[in-house]
């Protein structure tokens, strides 16, 4: 029943762990802009995304010739997405590569979509509560 | 919860920079404080900061630590002042050499890097606060 569920609330359930996962790196950037020798990581969201959404239902099954081969879990990767160092523009001499503006405009972004995938969420859950209740 | 590390990493980084505005204001305040020997001058104080990496195969994000302050080694600037009750039997005094303008702009960018996390700190509150208003 919670497989359904978590069917119906489609890719935003995963969107909003993402988004999540990433205003922690971006904070931990933040955090760190003074840092000698910081490196400043972000995660590519759209890759995230699409390998968390792939995983879900379209990940192609391993092919078992004997009883005794395990099947593979193509989603259990999808909690844990690459991460990635950001191209510094202009690193500093300290060997700190954050940059504070794109860093802040960075979290602004994401908090905004944070925000929009709660927006839909929220209106799923909505309309199921409608379908429940009959109103 | 993994949304609850932010706090701690935007509390580690708003700390590093109160210990930073911290030694700016020692060395503001010890600006002037003359010696009468070069070794029982002040010395200027800077942080040194320290990312707080995760264990290897760990996942999550680095909040910031100072891993100690650092004591500057400029020589001490030596001033005549015959009539100071500090001077030598030279009439010299001993000033630290703490530069004020590198103290002010120090403490401007740790004011700036300070509001930047309290600004993550209160917008992460207003999300996980919408997000336990999810379907009301």
């Amino acid at each position: 029943m919670a497989n359904r569920i978590d069917n119906f609330l489609g890719v935003h359930a995963q969107a909003l762990t993402l988004e999540s996962r990433r205003t922690q790196l971006l904070a931990a950037n933040i955090a760190n802009v003074d840092t000698p020798n910081y490196k400043a990581r972000d995660l590519d969201f759209k890759a995230a995304l699409a390998n968390a959404a792939g995983a879900e239902g379209g990940a192609l099954p391993l092919r078992a010739t004997h009883g005794t081969h395990l099947q593979g879990n193509a989603g259990a990767a999808s909690n844990d997405p690459a991460l990635l160092y950001r191209v510094p523009m202009a690193p500093a001499l300290d060997g700190n590569t954050v940059d504070e503006q794109l860093e802040q405009a960075a979290f602004a972004e994401n908090s905004v979509r944070y925000q929009a995938t709660l927006t839909l969420l929220g209106g799923k859950l909505r309309s199921l509560m409608t379908a429940i209740t009959g109103q | 919860m993994s949304s609850f590390k932010i706090f701690d990493i935007a509390g580690s980084g708003m700390s590093a920079q109160s210990v930073r505005l911290n030694t700016v204001a020692s060395n503001l305040a010890n600006a002037d404080s003359v010696s009468s020997t070069p070794q029982g001058v002040y010395r200027a104080r800077h942080p040194v900061f320290r990312a707080n990496l995760p264990a290897p195969g760990d996942n999550s994000s680095a909040g910031v630590s100072v891993a100690g302050i650092a004591e500057s080694k400029a020589a001490p600037e030596t001033r005549y002042d015959p009539g100071n009750p500090l001077a030598d039997a030279q009439g010299y005094v001993y000033a630290p050499s703490v530069n004020v303008v590198e103290e002010m702009t120090d403490m401007i960018s740790a004011s700036r890097s300070y509001q930047n996390n309290v600004e993550v700190l209160s917008t992460t509150r207003d999300l996980m606060l919408a997000t336990l208003k999810l379907g009301q």
